[in-house]
């Protein structure tokens, strides 16, 4: 994994190259979108690129993950995506119908999310010089007046909700690039979760934090809040939703669910006063059906992230670095 | 009476200081008496640095008492220097025992130390006010180290503190000629601490009626929380299976044995085989668990340890245990640490209450405050020697003295077992018990336990030194709480190294060392464990290790024996024949999904771990296919070893460890009456390793496949598991004599050192030094602190706790 793995190598990559050579607040936010204001109108602005091998899998591919990965990142700012840009690289020698394949999902992902793909561009490199085909997409989208999603609003006595199971989608793309099986067939979840979080908002407009636990999976995007916001967050162990394929294949390779990448997932901070109203809505939308609370904020431990064990001992969840390497002597 | 006196011409008066660990054990009462009895004048006082006596009298009675002082210092001290400074004489006749005075320099707290003779008779003894008193303690035994709140040691700055003596004490306490003269601790039964008996929806007992309820509960089968000298106790009857399943079920236990505390050295002899050795340990003052090995004894049912060949037993170490066996009942309890697991020992009344409430069903405790826990230690004897398992309890906070001084720095050690060390000059402070760092409340135990540390030793520490292993939490600890200090990374082998060089104070040139345990940062990335190192404080060279192999899954490989044995196999290209054990413990399916991940190298991890290999071979053999806690596979494969070198007609065939669980008195009925203690594997054998050695299997650390193919040949042959599992000890022991001989006509170096959690193995450790011992070379083992990562700080401490370019060093951040 090393510094791509999206646990504390790349958290310090960002942190200590890329935030002070580009220095500005909007970056030091450590946001997934900036939000900006422009011509009077607040919109949210962000880009991602994807490498993913292989490049279709169980429930998708990269062109859907494209689409879904910026489309998301304008979600978790509360903002409505609307126009997308879209790169390609691409390895000399790859398959046409490959890339056709890939931009018929693109297509189709844009029109699932409701976003429109408004300019692009193209770029071949030698071969053995790239993974196939690289996909950079960036996208702009409008954020409703009294919306403010940041990490750094999370509160002691908020709720933590996640929209479904956890750790689906990074195993789904695991049992087909190593070719193993572990039981059922696992799908990925990818998904635009722009609908979701816009049946959200319009159940409780002070949504305090949004986040879709992507690389590095749950416990990279619960550490960043519980840092950026400087409170607990502590999780119940038998409250999280981890389907028995998942654990299975989990506990065969020595992972941990909670590192293990998803897409098409949410995590919303609530308060809790909220929290009831915000789960319904999520409920009643089809890709927040199995929403469950799985932890809260806490004044305790601030800045770490923790589970409850079933045998009451709490356990600290850091952050993933680099591989899960083993600490039994 | 010494009249010297008598001759005023000769007189003479000098300040003796006396350092070391001299308060809190009786010194000054010490220092009064033997001032009287050689007819000195003069006064003594404890300061920060020691114990100061200005005495006059007699030029040779005055050179007599700097000998004394050294030479009949009372059980419990601990002179490390004896210094004289001439003064003028100044007459008198008197002499007097003056008030602490703080200063400049510094004093080492005492451990705690268990209930002294004198005290034990008059606590039997009906005539005697503290007649069975719980809390009976005097300058030479009771609490030290978990009651003190700060320095100096005086009652004040302990939890005895809101106890105020009564007259009768107060009398005692203020009498140069008593045993309890200034002894903090002391209290009796109408000014002291007292017992209370807490059952849910009853009413509180007290006192002999507190000691009532807990003792017919205990008969009743119940599980009691019992507060100690260091934390709280669960506590059932050994014999009872049942009590001891649902002990073992509540507390998510696995397998993992319980230590028990048995009624008096009868009743430890009668459950296991007790050397002389042993027996000095069990009874000694720093009272510690000590491994033996069990023998049948219906005192311990078979859930107490099951498939384990030996058996953590201690005896009462305060009055209030002795009063849990004064009575017809229980004569063996199972005594471990009250605590959820993964969590800390609990040391707080009102934290009991509520966090070991889902443990127990009642509690026995006091108003004595702990203020730091301290877990019970764990030693075991190898060759006739002391090998700490767990240094806590009786040791800590006593120091190491160091070969060559380090500045004043902070080693925060590994991560399971995690111990720290504070170090300063030429001392290191390696703290008690913390326990595995994954956990919240064990991460909040350090912190409290660590600034306690520095507040007994007055050590600010300058830098801080950790583990290479980026997700260690200690290492994330020191990280956190840096506050603009230097953080020094160490290899975890090259720690594990310099702590045994340490604790022998050595100085000399680099050593060869053999440091085998289950898992180390490398400094390439994988996971090292069976290495060779040559190698000083200061640096490292890796001679070699064990041959890479993958680690399949990380702790599921692990947790898991029968995939590291395949995992082996795999690496070594010996196929995976359906007769084996390790291939038959597993599903179709586990062994389909294994392949792939092998094939593909899916998280996997490359090794060179001698625990894994240890694994590998205990599945082979059919003995330990699933672990249920740390080193199971190895200790089970070590009993198996032991009970092979016996005479053949004691000897048993050991089924797979899961048969045992049902079975177990199995392995119990081994060492009855045979003389082979855990004291020494070879005793009574006469064979020395040099005639043994030709026995065991012949491969290099560059190829253990070629041990793997002859394991399995021999299984396959069906060969018994325990002469296999004879064979590979042996032959790891060889290879290690082979490879120093080797090193020493390369390299011209003589002495080598052992550590690592792997020489927790008693009959690889004697074996090894034995073997290297015929070869003339000098040997440096374990003897005070843990080979395991309980280990590390101290090693840790002695490399870059020197190092005084420490920027040109591996500084992590
Ligand atoms: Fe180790
Ligand atoms: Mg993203
Ligand atoms: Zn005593
Ligand atoms: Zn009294």
């Amino acid at each position: 994994m090393g510094h791509g793995g999206g646990g504390q190598m790349s958290g310090e990559l960002i942190e200590h190259l890329f935030v002070p050579a580009f220095s500005n607040p909007l970056l030091a936010g450590l946001t997934d979108s900036a939000v900006v204001t422009l011509g009077g109108a607040r919109i949210a602005f962000s880009t991602d690129s994807f490498v993913v091998q292989p490049l279709f899998f169980p429930g998708g591919g990269i062109g859907d993950l494209a689409v879904n990965g910026t489309v998301n990142d304008l979600a978790m700012s509360g903002a409505q995506p609307a126009y997308l840009s879209c790169g390609f690289i691409l390895e000399e020698g790859v398959a046409l119908e490959t890339v056709g394949r890939i931009a018929e999902d693109l297509g189709a992902a844009a029109e699932r999310a409701g976003v429109t793909i408004a300019t692009g561009d193209t770029k071949v490199v030698d071969s053995g010089h790239g993974d196939g085909v690289y996909i950079n997409t960036a996208g702009i989208g409008l954020v409703r007046e009294g919306v403010d999603i940041r990490p750094q609003r999370a509160a002691v006595g908020d709720v933590v909700i996640v929209s479904g199971a956890i750790g689906v989608h990074g195993i789904a793309i695991m049992s087909v690039r190593e070719g193993i099986s572990f039981g059922t067939e696992v799908v990925s979840d990818c998904a635009p979760l722009n609908g979701l979080v816009g049946a959200m908002l319009d159940a409780v407009l002070d949504i305090h934090v949004l986040r879709d636990p992507t690389r590095g999976g749950v416990a990279t995007s619960l550490n960043e809040i519980a840092k950026a916001a400087g409170v607990g967050i502590e999780l119940v162990e038998s409250d999280l939703p981890i389907p028995e394929t998942v654990a299975n294949a989990c506990s065969f390779l020595g992972l941990d669910p909670l590192y293990v990448a998803n897409e098409g997932k949410l995590l919303a901070i609530v308060a809790p006063s909220d929290a009831d109203a915000v789960l319904a809505a999520m409920r009643a939308h089809p890709l927040g059906a199995d929403a469950t609370v799985i932890g809260t904020c806490v004044a305790t431990h601030p800045g770490m992230v923790t589970t409850h064990t079933t045998f009451g001992a709490t356990r600290v969840v850091d952050t993933p670095i680099g591989e899960q390497l083993p600490r039994i002597c | 009476m010494v009249g010297a006196t008598a001759v005023p011409v000769s007189r003479v008066r000098a300040r003796i200081t006396v350092s070391g660990v001299v308060q809190g054990v009786g010194f000054r009462p010490f220092v009064y008496a033997l001032a009287r009895e050689l007819g000195l004048s003069g006064q003594v006082c404890n300061d920060a640095s020691g114990v100061i006596a200005e005495v006059e009298g007699a030029a040779d009675a005055v050179t007599a008492f700097g000998v004394r002082v050294r030479t009949d210092a009372p059980p419990l001290a601990v002179v490390e220097s004896v210094e004289r400074e001439e003064l003028p004489a100044r007459g008198g006749t008197a002499f007097v025992i003056r008030d602490s005075t703080a200063g400049a320099g510094r004093t080492l707290v005492s451990p705690d130390v268990a209930i002294c003779n004198d005290c034990l008779a008059e606590f039997g003894d009906p005539a005697d006010r503290r007649y069975r008193h719980p809390f009976i303690t005097c300058t030479n035994c009771g609490p030290r180290f978990t009651i003190i709140t700060g320095l100096p040691y005086d009652r004040p700055a302990t939890t005895m503190a809101g106890f105020p003596l009564c007259d009768e004490c107060s009398a005692e306490y203020s009498d140069p000629g008593d045993r309890r003269f200034h002894a903090q601790p002391i209290a009796c039964p109408s000014c002291g601490p007292r017992l209370r008996f807490v059952q849910p929806g009853a009413v509180s007992a007290y006192d002999e009626d507190a000691l009532a309820a807990a003792h017919q509960l205990l008969v009743a089968g119940a599980i009691l929380a019992v507060k100690g000298l260091g934390g709280y106790h669960l506590v059932c009857d050994a014999s009872d299976q049942d009590a001891v399943a649902t002990l073992r079920k509540r507390k998510d236990r696995g397998d993992k044995p319980f230590a028990v505390m048995a009624a008096d050295l009868a009743t430890a002899r009668c459950i296991a085989s007790v050397s002389p050795a042993e027996e000095a340990l069990l009874t000694g003052h720093q009272r510690p668990i000590v491994l033996l090995r069990r023998t049948a004894c219906s005192a311990v049912c078979s859930m107490v340890a099951p498939g384990n060949p030996d058996l953590g037993v201690m005896l009462p170490y305060t009055p209030l245990h002795r009063l849990l066996f004064d009575q017809p009942g229980p004569s063996v309890l199972v005594m471990t640490s009250g605590n959820v697991s993964g969590e800390p020992i609990v040391v707080d009344d009102a934290e009991a209450l509520v966090r070991l409430a889902p443990l127990a069903d009642a509690w026995l405790s006091h108003d004595r405050a702990i203020h730091v826990p301290c877990d019970d230690s764990v030693v075991r004897v190898v060759d006739g020697a002391e090998l700490p398992i767990r240094r806590s309890r009786g040791y800590a906070p006593y120091p190491i003295n160091l070969a060559t001084p380090v500045r004043p720095a902070l080693a925060v050690g590994g991560d399971l077992k995690n111990t720290f060390c504070l170090g300063d000059g030429r001392y290191a402070w390696l703290s008690a018990h913390v326990g595995d760092m994954d956990d919240l409340a064990t991460q909040d135990a350090f912190a409290k336990a660590e600034e306690h540390l520095e507040q007994l030793t007055g050590v600010r520490p300058e830098v801080l030194i950790v583990d290479k292993h980026p997700s260690y939490r200690s290492r994330q600890w020191a990280l956190t709480h840096a506050a603009g200090r230097p953080v020094i990374g160490v290899q975890h082998h090259h720690a594990h190294l310099a702590s045994v060089l340490a604790e022998h104070s050595y100085a000399g040139p680099p050593v060869i060392g053999f440091t085998f345990d289950g898992t180390g940062y490398g400094d390439d990335g994988a996971v090292w464990g069976g290495e060779v190192l040559l190698a000083d404080y200061n640096t490292f060279e890796r001679y070699t290790h064990l041959a890479y192999v993958p680690l399949p899954g990380g702790d599921a490989g692990v947790n898991n024996p029968c995939r590291m044995a395949l995992s082996h196999l795999h690496a070594a290209g010996i196929p995976w024949d359906p007769h084996l054990p390790s291939v038959q413990a597993c599903s179709a399916e586990e062994l389909a999904l294994l392949k792939t991940q092998l094939n593909r190298n899916l998280a996997c991890t490359p090794t060179s771990s001698m625990g894994r290999l240890f694994d590998a071979v205990s599945s082979l053999t059919n003995t330990c296919h699933r672990s249920t806690y740390e080193a199971q596979a190895a200790m089970e494969l070590e009993g198996l070893a032991t009970a092979a070198l016996r005479p053949r007609g004691a000897r048993r065939h050991l089924g797979p460890a899961q048969t045992s669980r049902t079975d177990a008195p199995a392995l119990a009925t081994d060492g009855a009456g045979s003389g082979f203690g855990a004291a020494s594997a070879f005793a009574g054998s006469d064979a020395g390793f040099g005639e043994l050695s030709g026995r065991g299997y012949r491969f290099e650390f560059e190829e253990p496949g070629v041990l793997l193919q002859a394991v399995v040949q021999d299984v396959l042959d069906g060969v018994d598991a325990a002469e296999i599992s004879l064979k590979f000890h042996l032959g790891l022991a060889d290879l290690a004599v082979r490879t120093a001989v080797r090193v020493r006509d390369e390299r011209g170096i003589s002495t080598v050192a052992l550590s690592g959690g792997v020489f927790v193995n008693g009959l690889l450790l004697e074996a090894t030094c034995k073997g290297l011992a015929e070869e003339g070379f000098e040997v440096l083992r374990h003897r005070r602190v843990p080979p395991t990562d309980a280990g590390i700080a101290l090693g840790q401490l002695a490399v870059a706790g020197r190092m005084t370019e420490w920027k040109e060093q591996g500084i992590c951040v």
